[in-house]
Order: structure tokens, then C-alpha cells, then sequence
């Protein structure tokens, strides 16, 4: 009996990964199974203290050059061959664009059941999962009434905690892949130093009170000043301002910062949905009676584009102090 | 060519929802109900494909009789038939998932598409789920689909990047914002899916395994997702604003 955990790598571990296993911890420690860890990816050459005192016994590394990028159907089938080898319980992973998919691919093969995007992970003589429903205005306290059971864990929602220093034991595996039927073409990565809107722990996002497209420098100066992300609204991506992969909200993507600067952004419910598990919610916006100010812990009512470059300015002297 | 699309029944998203005293489920009663937000792209790309390619667009829902206004409003949209599979209120992913796996094989289609998620269970599961079951492949989370010497080619989103993915068919696909522009239904599209005939599919038609159906996932509460916010102005000349904005986020909030 054991737990298995799934570290994504795009290039290096990512850190929800990491989360993710700190949370398959406390499942392993409360139901006394072992957490084991599964890496698909070239040869894994990482420092193995990224991996100290995070209570995995096992890393089952796969590595294929042609494991590196995601490849559904391959990653699948190893996902599913090693959870049947070791038994596993209860299967983790990250809650990215890949894992999902994965995570749903994977509970099919095996007849499972998934509990998808969850943020928080128990165990109480079965696994349980706590899972936000209808974009987080509602939250689901789920359980599986039979195991093995699948879920994904959101990223930002648990903390990597690591105990002592104990290393996971390494079990490199270089097999054969099985052929698949839908091939790479092309893979387009963003540069180094990119943050992601669903990994970022700091988003800046800009509505119609920016007043157009040419004001988004001034959000962008404030990002690269805190490294965060830049969002934006569904008013500002239907105006064709931006493109709609920076769409925080319903039909956009769902965020969990620690930090979210919402600017000249009303706060429609359907925004709200997209980001309302950030831990600290900033609002500047022109207009006093805007949504947005019953839904954050800080209000500034003023014109963002004399705001928001003086707070790039503060922080820029701040940190440079 | 035959193009199959997945569609949902959902609560629009600007409802206010209400927890039921049971603790466990949504009172929906009076609440406005519209297709899943992510199928319109489903719908619009299946249509766009029809209209390059010929053939035929038939749109699948699984879920309550209500359900049938979403299948009318993708024949109004201008899909050629549907399917409503009943019965399936009470399944989880892995037993819905083999209802419309089940229903979509008695069609034998050349292309799958579907939202990338319902925006009610925020599930992101059943389609996929439903490519393993049919043993066909498969793409989430679609911005572009192409469809090139038989072979469709797709931009697949991932975070922070792209993959451009070439698939055999039949394959499915996931859409989401981007791909394209939905379509209004028009007037005489919505006069004829007023009066058409929407074939039923019952879960006992489809012959699956019961214990498979049976849902092992199991809702113990839902509870609104109310988190108070401090809401706490902060007032001045601009540059005092940010400079106690910024003392509270790095002191007391420890974010920066």
C-alpha cells in the first residue's frame, strides 16, 4: 500500500510538484502507507536536496529524451504500469494544463475515481479532498468511498515543508516507449524568468480602467518590480486588449496568489471567481462604488496610472534600501 | 465526416447559489440555466469543420430533461442533430464518462469536441477520460485546430508555453477561450430546433457494467466560499497611499 505522487519537470522540478508531495506527506503519515514519487523526463540530474526531508522513500525516475516534453498517451501508460506495480492508493499530482490531463487519462485507464483541482488533501480512514465547485463560490468537502483514488492538488495551495534531510532513494528506468498517435510538431517555451498565471505567487491585473491597450507598461513595470504575472480582465481581453491566455476569471484561468493587485478592474462576479482564494486582494479603481472594493483587504480609490507607477517606485526603493 | 460535441446544462455563471438544508447539494430551483460557457467553442469549431469539410455535427449531453434546451440551442447555433443521455444525475466522473463514451460510440465519430471543463462541477475530467475510454487520443485546452492531409493539427496550452501537436483520427479535443468567435443561433436555425426531434438515450440502453456506474466519490458538504475581506481603505495623496499599502503587505501581511 503506498501513496505516489507525480513531480512535474519542465526542465527542473517544478515547485507544485513539491507541494504536492509535502501534501501526499501528511496523507502518507495519517494512514501509515509509504509516499513514493514519479519523474518522467530526461536523465534526472538535479540536485538531489531539492527532493531532503519531503518523506518520499522511492523516486521512480523514468528518463527518455523523449519523455521531456508531455506526451499524453506515453506518460499515461507509465503513470498507470507503475501505480499497478506498487499498489498505489492514492495517486497526487499537480494540478497544471499537463497534470490534469494526465490525472483524467489515468483515472479512466484505471477505473478510478478523480478528484480534480483540489485544495487540501486529508486523511481520515479514507482519503479526503477538499474541492472548490462552480469556480470556487462554492467549496465541496469530497471522499472516496473505495480507493485507489486520484487527485490533483491546485498549485500555491500547500506549503513545502521539509523535515531533516533524508533523501529519497533513486530508481532510474530507461525503457522502451509505446508508439503514439498524436506527434510533436513544435514546442514554443516562454523565456526564463516567465511566471505563469496559475503558478505565480504575485499577479498584477489590469480591466477597462486602464483605459486602453497602449497603459499596460505601466502594469507590466509594476510586475517586473514585484516578478509577478500580469492578468487581465474579460473587459479587457474582449476589447481585444490582450491576449485571452492573461484572462483571470470564469472562462479565463483560476489563480491562487499570495498577493493579487486588481487594477481599474470593477470585480464582476465571474472575475471574482478566478481569484477570490488570493491570500491578500489589492484594489485601485477610479470609482469608489466599483464591486471591487467589497472583495479586498486593501482600496485605493484613485487613477491607477498615477498609482500603480509610484508603487513600482516604493518598491523599487525599498528593496534597493 | 462525422463531428460529435459534448455539451452541458449549467447554471449561468452570474447565479447566486444556495446550499440546500441537506447540506450537500445546490437548491437550483429558479435559477437561469445556459450550454457550459467552453461549449459554445466546441459547438462553433465542430460547425466551422462541417463547413470546410461536409458532413455532419451532432451535439451529445448527458443530464437531466431540462437538458434539452442546451442541445436546442445547439441546433440553433446550427448542429445537424442530438442526443440527450438521461439518467445520469447521479453518476461521478468515472460513471458519466462511460454513459457518454458508450453513447458517442453508437455514432462512430471522425472528431470529438468539448469545452475544456463545466463550469458547475469544475470537473476537467469527463472528456478526457472519455478519449481513454473510446481508445482514441486526445488534446486539452485547445486554441487553434487545423485539419491537415487527414491529420488535425493543434496548439495545445500549457503554462508558460505552447505545443504545436499533429493527432491520427479520430481524436478528441478540448476548446477554450481563443479558438474562436461562438455564432449567435439565428432566427430560422431557432424556429427549426423548436420543432426537432432529439433522439434518448437511457442509461439502461448502454449497457454498462452497474458496479462501474456506481460513484465512489462522495460529497460529505458544500459550503459557500465566503472568506471576509478586511476591505480597509487607505486614503492620502498618492504617494502616502502606496507607501502604507506597502508598509501593510510587507509587515503585517508578509507578501512582499
Amino acid at each position: 500500500m503506498s501513496i505516489l505522487v507525480i513531480l512535474e519537470q519542465r526542465g527542473n522540478l517544478k515547485i507544485c510538484g513539491l507541494e504536492a508531495a509535502s501534501a501526499s506527506r501528511k496523507v502518507a503519515e495519517a494512514s501509515g502507507m509509504t509516499l513514493n514519487a514519479l519523474y518522467l523526463g530526461r536523465a534526472f540530474d538535479e540536485n538531489p536536496s531539492v527532493l531532503a526531508g519531503l518523506g518520499i522513500s522511492t523516486l521512480y525516475a523514468y528518463e527518455n529524451e523523449d519523455l521531456h516534453y508531455y506526451s499524453n498517451e506515453r506518460y499515461v501508460h507509465i503513470l498507470c504500469e507503475l501505480a499497478r506495480e506498487l499498489e498505489a492508493k492514492v495517486i497526487v499530482c499537480p494540478a497544471t494544463a499537463v497534470g490534469k490531463e494526465l490525472c483524467a487519462s489515468a483515472a479512466a485507464r484505471l477505473q478510478i475515481e478523480l478528484a480534480q483541482d483540489c485544495v487540501a488533501l486529508d486523511w481520515n480512514e479514507t482519503l479526503k479532498a477538499v474541492k472548490p465547485i462552480y469556480a470556487g463560490k462554492v467549496i465541496s468537502d469530497v471522499s472516496f468511498s473505495k480507493l485507489p483514488g486520484l487527485v490533483s492538488l491546485r498549485p500555491n495551495t500547500a506549503a513545502i515543508e521539509r523535515r531533516g534531510e533524508d533523501l529519497p532513494a533513486i530508481v532510474r528506468r530507461d525503457m522502451p516507449l509505446i508508439p503514439a498517435r498524436s506527434t510533436i510538431l513544435e514546442v514554443a517555451e516562454a523565456m526564463s524568468g516567465y511566471v505563469d498565471l496559475t503558478e505565480a505567487k504575485i499577479i498584477v491585473a489590469g480591466g477597462r480602467g486602464i483605459g486602453g491597450p497602449e497603459n499596460w507598461p505601466v502594469l507590466q513595470d509594476l510586475c517586473e518590480a514585484l516578478g509577478a504575472a500580469l492578468g487581465a480582465s474579460r473587459a479587457a481581453v474582449d476589447a481585444g486588449w490582450i491576449d485571452a491566455s492573461h484572462q483571470v476569471g470564469q472562462t479565463g484561468k483560476v489563480v491562487c496568489p499570495d498577493l493579487y493587485i486588481a487594477c481599474g478592474i470593477s470585480g464582476a462576479i465571474q472575475h471574482l471567481a478566478g481569484m477570490r482564494t488570493a491570500k491578500i486582494i489589492v484594489a485601485i479603481n477610479r470609482d469608489p462604488e466599483a464591486p471591487i472594493f467589497q472583495f479586498c483587504d486593501y482600496g485605493i480609490v484613485g487613477d491607477l496610472l498615477e498609482i500603480v507607477p509610484k508603487l513600482a517606485g516604493e518598491i523599487r526603493n525599498r528593496r534597493t534600501n | 465526416m462525422i463531428i460529435a460535441v459534448l455539451i452541458k446544462h449549467v447554471p449561468d455563471t452570474a447565479s447566486v447559489l444556495t446550499i440546500s438544508d441537506d447540506g450537500k447539494s445546490l437548491t437550483l430551483n429558479g435559477i437561469k440555466f445556459v450550454m457550459n460557457p467552453y461549449d459554445e467553442f466546441a459547438v462553433e469549431e465542430a460547425i466551422l469543420l462541417r463547413e470546410r469539410l461536409g458532413g455532419e455535427v451532432v451535439a451529445v449531453c448527458a443530464g437531466p430533461p431540462e437538458s434539452k434546451e442546451t442541445i436546442r440551442t445547439a441546433l440553433a447555433m446550427g448542429v445537424n442533430s442530438g442526443v440527450l443521455i438521461s439518467g445520469t444525475e447521479q453518476l461521478a466522473g468515472r460513471g458519466l464518462s462511460m454513459a457518454l463514451a458508450a453513447g458517442l460510440a453508437t455514432l462512430s465519430p471522425d472528431v470529438i469536441f468539448a469545452g475544456k471543463q463545466a463550469v458547475d462541477s469544475d470537473g476537467s475530467q469527463i472528456s478526457e477520460r472519455v478519449a481513454e475510454l473510446m481508445g482514441i487520443p486526445h488534446a486539452s485546452c485547445i486554441t487553434r485546430f487545423e485539419l491537415k492531409d487527414g491529420k488535425a493539427e493543434v496548439i495545445r496550452e500549457v503554462e508558460g508555453g505552447h505545443y504545436h501537436l499533429s493527432f491520427e483520427l479520430p481524436a478528441l479535443f478540448t476548446t477554450q477561450k481563443g479558438i474562436n468567435t461562438p455564432r449567435y443561433p439565428t432566427l430560422p436555425n431557432i424556429m427549426k430546433a423548436k420543432r426537432a426531434t432529439i433522439k434518448e438515450l437511457s442509461l439502461s440502453d448502454l449497457q454498462i457494467e452497474p458496479a462501474l456506474l456506481e460513484s465512489e466519490l462522495l460529497v460529505e458538504r458544500l459550503a459557500p466560499a465566503r472568506r471576509e475581506r478586511r476591505r480597509q481603505l487607505i486614503a492620502g495623496e498618492p504617494l502616502a497611499q502606496v507607501q502604507k499599502l506597502y508598509r501593510s503587505l510587507q509587515e503585517e501581511d508578509k507578501v512582499l
